[in-house]
């Protein structure tokens, strides 16, 4: 059995899922029953300035279904702790003394006014906290009153933030990043100037889930009318995804130290993260989706995975997949795949023809002999864009196989063994010369 | 034939065999509807195929692939325009069809998993939803002044009659029976079609207008081709049947002999199907699928023993795989190669068939073994088809018949002026209700086109 411990920052916990700040981590109540279902760590629900703030009493989740009643997307609308500073500082040291081996991180924001910091983190810290995680993320209410994400989307804001925070406190200072901004390098690189240990990331997305068909208005509303929330859930991995590998592998930012959230489900997605550049993870959708108990699965799938893997321990795993992801500049331009369709797999549904038909190459040709349908790949026409792949409905019928020697027939050109990218094209205007 | 007096214990054929709550229970939905979350996932397993084998494996080309999506989306009007534009009589299709050997067969996911999806309930399902929300989608078009004859209203003469309508043409239909329908009224096996359905289909496909319905009007009766040919700008001809096929034993007309569409005609009709006299010991001649309709309605009513007799060996039965399936399911007994000899009988009633047992020959001839089997019987139900009645169709014309059956063209054209014919009466079908549909609706786009072009 691989080794699921971890050390982020020098802060311990037995597995790398931890649940993220949110309401899973509300109170004491909730983390105690996440401890006891398995779960590694937690970021306690963010911490703010008394008098506690309050919650709409009304709709503040929704959700994004398919057909199934499968939660594909999810938004929310609650701010940070509507509980007394006092209240929850007390928990959290009741929680930690119970639970010394798990992680426990206390999520703060405050205003941008260093006396706040200087008066409230070492107040926190003195619970026992193992680290600190700076909400920097939060798209609705908080971002209308200057903190959360309008701290986030100010890389100077961040910088500023983040010193404070450094100066008065002794444990580990996480950043965690919005995405609502248009290059997650820019607050990458403030935090790593204001001296932050690691960033986690991503925070929720802007988001309007849809409209009430009956009345015509957004959906859901508090009474007549209702705000933008937060986006997460499944939905939204390859943007987190995205923005994780932006930072593991950027030159300036590469030796920031990540914790991965957004859309964490199963240990796949936790693959996905780690190997992508993320040393643990954070998880509260899937929690809210499906209950505490999916840690169990999140744990034996990915120790499972290491093992067939030949991997000792998460630490092996991480940034795995950093190396592959460049700019599509250095793409390999020289590079010739053409679709193959496994014919005994093939189902005869007819999708990959009809895709490619009406909205790619016209390369997959359909003949019908009297019922007996065939769909067939003419590499005359086929770029590799990997569109039939995408809808084809069975595991494997279709793949993307790279042609090594011979001429393309789509373009009469020999395959080229060498690497050829856009820096180095004769079409590109500012090539290298 | 020996005539001994029966005792009152061995008169076995009677009523109330089964109690009335559990006679309800018999007869419930074959195959429930789909509540929405269970037609919202159903509809999420198609795959919406390219040219998709099941709307060409639909006699009546529903685009099913279409009329998922639409109830995947929630559009489920949409969806019902879909089957019904192209198919009036969905909502009966969906419960009658036999999916297993037309739409459902085709479906990729056999391929993929052995289990296709389930169309026919989805079908069932977006139909369901305007005709029990009585939300009409079409309206008769504007009057061209044309009169048409539509003889019959079962699915072939009404399908036309509704595709005439919504063209503008003024309809009127003969119909011998009492109530309309046809076959969907009369035929259809009653757990497939509960709750008078039959008749709310009606209702709602009538509803176009244009449409007048004139009942007890029988071919050769009150009612001649010739005449209808004069007096209308076309004759649509969707008769049916109307009598059975005889065994051509001695004694055939003795009690307890009896045509299976007659009884299960009377089926249909009852009120309290407790009532109706069942045997105790049944045997049906025959392969069809009203064979097994109706030995598992016999089982349903209360009969004891049911064994379908059939001349031929299993894989050349026209019931489907399914229905056979439907009839071991309800405990029926299957006896194959066995061809009716002759009738036993005591005091005038069936009390036993001897059958010679049959023998394949290399060029498909069956040829008798010399064995013999007899299996005992209060009633023998002839379920061996059905015939088309000629009079008042074929008198001082040149219709062509051929095998018992109109013979028509693609467009469903008979061999006379101005006359078209579909459904059962017509050379060729498969005796299927979604055929009839498509044999109305398509001789109505040729009427329609001849008329426009007249």
């Amino acid at each position: 059995m691989a080794d699921l411990s971890s050390d982020f920052l020098g802060i311990k916990s037995p597995n790398p899922f931890w649940l993220a700040s949110g309401p899973p981590a509300d109170k004491a109540y909730n983390v105690n029953r996440a401890f006891e279902a398995g779960w590694g760590g937690v970021s306690w629900k963010t911490l703010g300035e008394d008098p506690h703030i309050v919650n709409v009493n009304g709709p503040r989740y929704s959700s994004m279904m398919s057909n199934d009643r499968r939660v594909i997307g999810f938004n929310n609308i609650e701010l940070i702790t509507d509980r007394p500073f006092q209240v929850n500082l007390e928990e959290m040291r009741q929680v930690k003394r119970d639970w010394p081996d798990r992680a426990l991180v206390a999520s703060v924001m405050f205003p941008m006014n260093e006396a706040s910091w200087a008066k409230l983190i070492p107040i926190i810290e003195d619970a026992g906290v193992d680290g600190f995680e700076l909400n920097f993320g939060c798209p609705h209410g908080m971002s209308e009153r200057g903190m959360g994400a309008a701290v986030g989307q100010v890389p100077e804001y961040i910088k500023q933030a983040t010193e404070w925070c450094k100066k008065y406190a002794t444990t580990p200072v996480i950043v965690k990043l919005t995405p609502n901004i248009t290059d997650v390098l820019y607050p990458a690189e403030a935090c790593l100037e204001g001296g932050a240990d690691a960033v986690s990331l991503i925070n929720t997305i802007n988001s309007i889930m849809r409209v009430d068909y009956d009345n015509l208005t957004m959906f859901p509303t508090t009474g007549d009318m209702g705000s933008h929330g937060g986006y997460c859930g499944e939905a939204v991995k390859p943007i987190a995804l995205h923005m994780v590998a932006e930072i593991a592998r950027n030159e300036k930012t590469k030796s920031l130290p990540i914790s991965g959230i957004g859309g964490v489900t199963t240990w796949k997605d936790a693959v996905d993260f780690i190997a992508l550049g993320a040393s643990n993870v954070q998880v509260c959708t899937a929690a809210m989706v499906y209950g505490f108990k999916i840690i169990e699965d999140l744990k034996t799938g990915l120790s499972n995975f290491l093992d067939e893997k030949g991997m000792n321990s998460v630490q092996e795993l991480v940034g795995k997949a950093v190396p592959s992801v460049t700019d599509w500049k250095y793409l390999n331009l020289n590079h010739i795949d053409k679709a193959v369709i496994d014919q005994d797999k093939c189902i005869k549904c007819g999708r990959c023809h009809i895709v490619c038909e009406d909205t790619s190459h016209q390369a997959i040709e359909y003949s019908n002999n009297g019922g007996d349908r065939v769909f067939t790949v003419i590499d005359d026409e086929c770029v590799g864009c990997n569109l039939c792949v995408s809808v084809c409905p069975v595991v494997d019928c279709i793949s993307m196989v790279a042609m090594t020697t011979g001429t393309d027939p789509r373009t009469g050109k020999a395959i080229s063994t060498k690497v050829s990218d856009w820096t180095t094209h004769p079409n590109n205007p500012l090539k290298a010369s | 034939m020996n005539d001994k007096k029966l005792t009152n214990e061995e008169i076995s054929i009677k009523s109330h065999r089964l109690g009335k709550q559990e006679i309800e229970d018999n007869f419930k939905d074959l195959h429930p509807p789909l509540s929405a979350i269970e037609a919202l996932i159903e509809a999420d397993r198609c795959y919406f195929c390219y040219d998709a084998p099941c709307t060409k494996a639909c006699p009546s080309d529903i685009d099913v692939p279409g009329f998922i999506q639409s109830i995947q989306s929630d559009n489920l009007t949409g969806a019902a325009d879909k089957i019904l534009s192209e198919n009036i009589f969905g909502g009966m299709c969906a419960r009658d069809c036999p999916t297993e050997v037309l739409c459902q067969q085709a479906c990729v996911r056999n391929d993929h998993e052995e289990k296709p999806v389930e169309i026919g309930l989805l079908q069932r399902y977006a139909t369901d939803s305007v005709l029990n929300n009585d939300v009409q989608l079409f309206s008769r078009g504007a009057d061209t002044g044309k009169s048409i004859a539509v003889v019959g209203a079962g699915p072939a003469g009404i399908s036309c009659a509704h595709r005439l309508a919504v063209f503008g043409h003024k309809i009127t239909v003969y119909e011998a029976k009492e109530k309309l329908g046809g076959l969907n009224e009369y035929g259809i096996a009653a757990y497939k079609t509960i709750n008078d359905f039959a008749q709310q289909e009606l209702s709602y496909i009538l509803d176009i207008g244009g449409i007048t319905i004139k009942t007890g009007m029988q071919l050769g009766k009150q009612i001649n081709l010739k005449d209808l040919q004069q007096q209308y700008d076309a004759v649509f001809l969707g008769c049916g049947l109307g009598t059975v096929n005889q065994l051509n034993l001695d004694n055939e007309n003795i009690s307890g002999v009896i045509d299976a569409v007659e009884y299960i005609a009377n089926l249909r009709q009852a009120n309290n199907k407790e009532e109706l006299m069942v045997g105790k010991n049944i045997v049906v001649i025959g392969g069809g699928m009203t064979a097994i309709d109706i030995a598992v309605q016999s089982k349903l009513l209360g009969a004891e023993q049911v064994t379908i007799a059939y001349r031929r060996s299993k894989d050349k039965m026209a019931a489907s795989e399914y229905e056979q399936a439907l009839a071991k399911k309800h405990d029926v007994q299957m006896q194959y190669n066995v061809s009716p000899k002759r009738l036993l009988s005591a005091d005038s009633n069936v009390t036993a068939m001897e059958f010679d047992i049959m023998q394949s020959q290399n060029d498909g001839s069956l040829m008798a073994s010399g064995e013999k089997i007899t299996i005992k019987a209060d009633v023998i139900f002839k379920a061996i088809g059905q015939k088309l009645v000629t009079e008042g169709l074929t008198e001082n014309n040149s219709l062509q018949i051929k095998k018992g059956r109109i013979v028509v063209d693609e467009h469903r054209k008979t061999s006379l002026a101005k006359v078209w014919a579909g459904g059962d009466c017509v050379l060729d079908g498969n005796n299927l209700t979604v055929s009839a549909v498509q044999d109305g609706k398509l001789a109505a786009i040729s009427i329609n086109e001849t008329l426009q072009g007249a």
